[in-house]
């Protein structure tokens, strides 16, 4: 029995607990909080180590045989994402000690964060169905809390949207786990790939990935179900509003690329159509919706929705070159998503309002800050040395191989439209000069906590930009386990 | 039995969506707890419905024979209530102070995260560097 495919659910539960019971230790608390996450890191980092020299690892909890019991299963793709999450909840962690204020510590912010990050990773590495669905609760649950955490009047606005249409989504979700139990009699997604049969006997196959494709497209933010997303992911304080724009978005597009690769692998009727649309709708108006904002955090939360386009685009294809091109855009874009929502604070902080009409000066006075904004919002734009690049021209050429033209073009026009929206930020927020002063600067301890992981993030981006290809090949392995399915069974089922 | 089952799914599923797009919170709540019943239901009836022969090995028998009720899809309901039930009480919650704050329950008028004011850019193209 392999204990580490435990881990990435054990040490978030562990890090949450002790931390509930270090409650009126505040000290205690953060310090268990930050090694909780260089805990998860290690663990992320000796998942990706075993699969490249182990291949698929699962294990079937309490020793019951799959598909009876409950598997968990790890390949390429979901340690892949289980150690991103690690990193920039690592990262987030530590701009965490600075960055969210006293009474929301005392709420409880450290505890709701690990049980958020053990739903998102319990989400990533199970290999059942209805468990999915369980841990979709139990990152759902966490983010609400941590969505109205504080108790602002805004934030409370935003959770009402947010709340709402995850319930929603949740019982779509069920309900095709529903028919999916009816039809088949097993809800082990190994086994289900291999008993699809009766789902396509009584024709329910479209209609089955259509309730799949609205639950999980509501929680990654496609077309036309993400109006709830720039409703809310701006009112928190930047950590929680980074952690869920890096991470929360990944677990719907992770589900969806799962259930379609396995359930899915040969469309039948209007499904793959329906994806080619939606990612098409979803990139050009998220970023339509980015280039008339001034709110700094709603703006980014635009260019969430505009990124999980892209994603959408390499699922529709259903090609081992454009899954390689979607794993690798969600790879990056997990930390280009987080660095971007941290710098926005830090500019709010820096400038003391969220209106980039208003900022002004930061060039001038904070040049560290500038410089690390490059990285994030060039990667978001595709320009070559980052790594948004990779992604988008691996994404082009499987465009280019399918002779779907027209999502080319759209892909294409939309990276021009990014680089517009982000250069207007860097043209208002950072170029232009300031009327007046910009607020006292902080303790340099706080400055310090803050700019250090957002500064650790960004580089680590220049580097993967520059040195893509071990990543790539490490996606591209993953995407080829997505469309030959067999390692991913025999895994699971033995035999 | 089977058919009583589906159509009352059907109808809870359909009244359900009529509520959840009313403009007033407190019918969008209540449309939830009907749309989480009539998705229970469903599962329910997708493990076929078998009446009174409860899924227990007979004293001396090592597997069960004939028909039994399957106890999974009951599992899978009971946790689909617990979970629906935690979900609905930090919804109510939610309303009831999003109520305090705004005194309002109408979807419609719940806009402070999402401000309608239009973007003056006569003023800002004005003060564009270069």
């Amino acid at each position: 029995m392999n204990t580490l495919l435990i881990l990435p659910i054990i040490v978030p539960a562990i890090t949450g607990m002790l931390a509930l019971l270090a409650r009126n230790y505040p000290t205690v608390q953060r310090g268990l909080s930050v090694l909780g996450a260089i805990v998860m890191f290690g663990v992320g980092g000796g998942l990706v180590y075993q699969v490249q020299s182990h291949g698929i690892l699962a294990v079937q909890m309490g020793n019951w045989p799959a598909p009876f019991g409950i598997t968990l299963v790890v390949d390429y793709f979901s340690a892949g994402l289980v150690a991103v999450s690690g990193f920039v909840a690592l990262a987030v962690a530590v701009y965490a000690l600075a960055g969210i204020d006293e009474t929301r510590e005392r709420f409880g912010f450290h505890i709701l964060f690990h049980l958020l990050i053990m739903g998102i990773n319990g989400a990533f590495i199970t290999g059942d169905l209805f468990n999915m669905y369980v841990w979709f609760e139990v990152l759902l649950i966490s983010s609400f809390v941590l969505l109205v955490l504080g108790n602002d009047r805004e934030q409370l606005d935003g959770a009402v949207k947010y709340v709402g249409i995850n319930l929603v989504s949740s019982a779509a979700f069920l309900t095709a786990i529903g028919l999916l139990y009816g039809l088949t009699g097993t809800l082990n997604l190994a086994d289900l790939s291999q008993s699809m049969a009766p789902v396509r006997e009584a024709g329910l196959g479209p209609a089955i990935a259509m309730l799949f494709l609205i639950g999980f497209g509501i929680k990654a933010g496609l077309f036309p179900l993400y109006y709830w997303l720039p409703a809310s992911y701006h009112t928190p304080p930047a950590p929680i509003a980074a952690i869920f724009a890096g991470l929360l978005t990944k677990v719907g597009i992770y589900s969806l690329i799962r259930i379609f690769t396995l359930l899915f692998p040969n469309p039948d009727g209007y499904t793959q159509a329906v994806l080619l649309v939606v990612a098409g709708a979803t990139m050009l108006l998220g970023v339509f919706g980015a280039l008339v904002q001034r709110h700094i955090l709603r703006l980014l939360a635009f260019l969430v929705i505009s990124a999980m386009g892209y994603v959408v685009m390499g699922l529709g294809f259903l090609t081992t070159l454009g899954l390689a091109g979607a794993i690798f855009y969600v790879f990056q874009d997990v930390p280009v998503k987080t660095t971007l929502f941290l710098i926005g604070g830090l500019m709010e902080r820096e400038t003391g309002t969220t209106n980039i009409s208003k900022m002004g000066g930061l060039y001038e006075h904070r040049p560290l800050l500038a410089t690390m904004f490059i990285v994030p919002a060039f990667s978001l734009a595709g320009f070559p040395p980052f790594p948004g690049f990779w992604g988008k021209l691996t994404l082009l050429q499987a465009g280019v191989q399918q002779e779907q033209w027209v999502l080319v073009a759209v892909a294409l026009v939309v990276g021009l439209l990014t680089l517009l929206a982000v250069a207007q930020v860097w043209g208002r927020a950072f170029w232009r000069p300031k009327e007046g002063e910009l607020p006292t600067m902080e303790a340099l301890n706080a400055r310090f906590l803050m700019n250090g992981p957002v500064g650790v993030l960004a580089l680590a981006l220049f580097v993967l930009g520059c040195y893509a290809e071990p990543v790539f090949s490490f996606a591209h392995k993953a995407a080829a386990h997505l469309t030959d399915t067999g390692p991913y069974v025999q895994a699971v089922l033995g035999g | 039995m089977e058919l009583i089952i589906s159509v009352v799914s059907g109808v809870l599923l359909a009244a359900s969506f009529y509520l959840l797009m009313r403009r007033n919170l407190l019918r969008f709540v209540i449309g939830v707890i009907i749309l989480g019943n009539g998705v229970n239901l469903l599962i329910f009836t997708m493990g076929r419905l078998t009446r009174a022969e409860p899924p227990v090995i007979p004293k001396g028998q090592k597997v069960l024979e004939g028909a039994y009720a399957n106890p999974l899809p009951q599992a899978l309901i009971l946790t689909a209530i617990v979970i629906s039930f935690g979900l609905l009480a930090f919804t109510l919650v939610l309303v009831y102070r999003n109520f305090a704050a705004n005194e309002t329950i109408q979807s419609d008028e719940v806009r402070g995260s999402e401000p309608t004011d239009t973007l003056d850019v006569h003023e800002e193209s004005k003060r564009l560097p270069a």
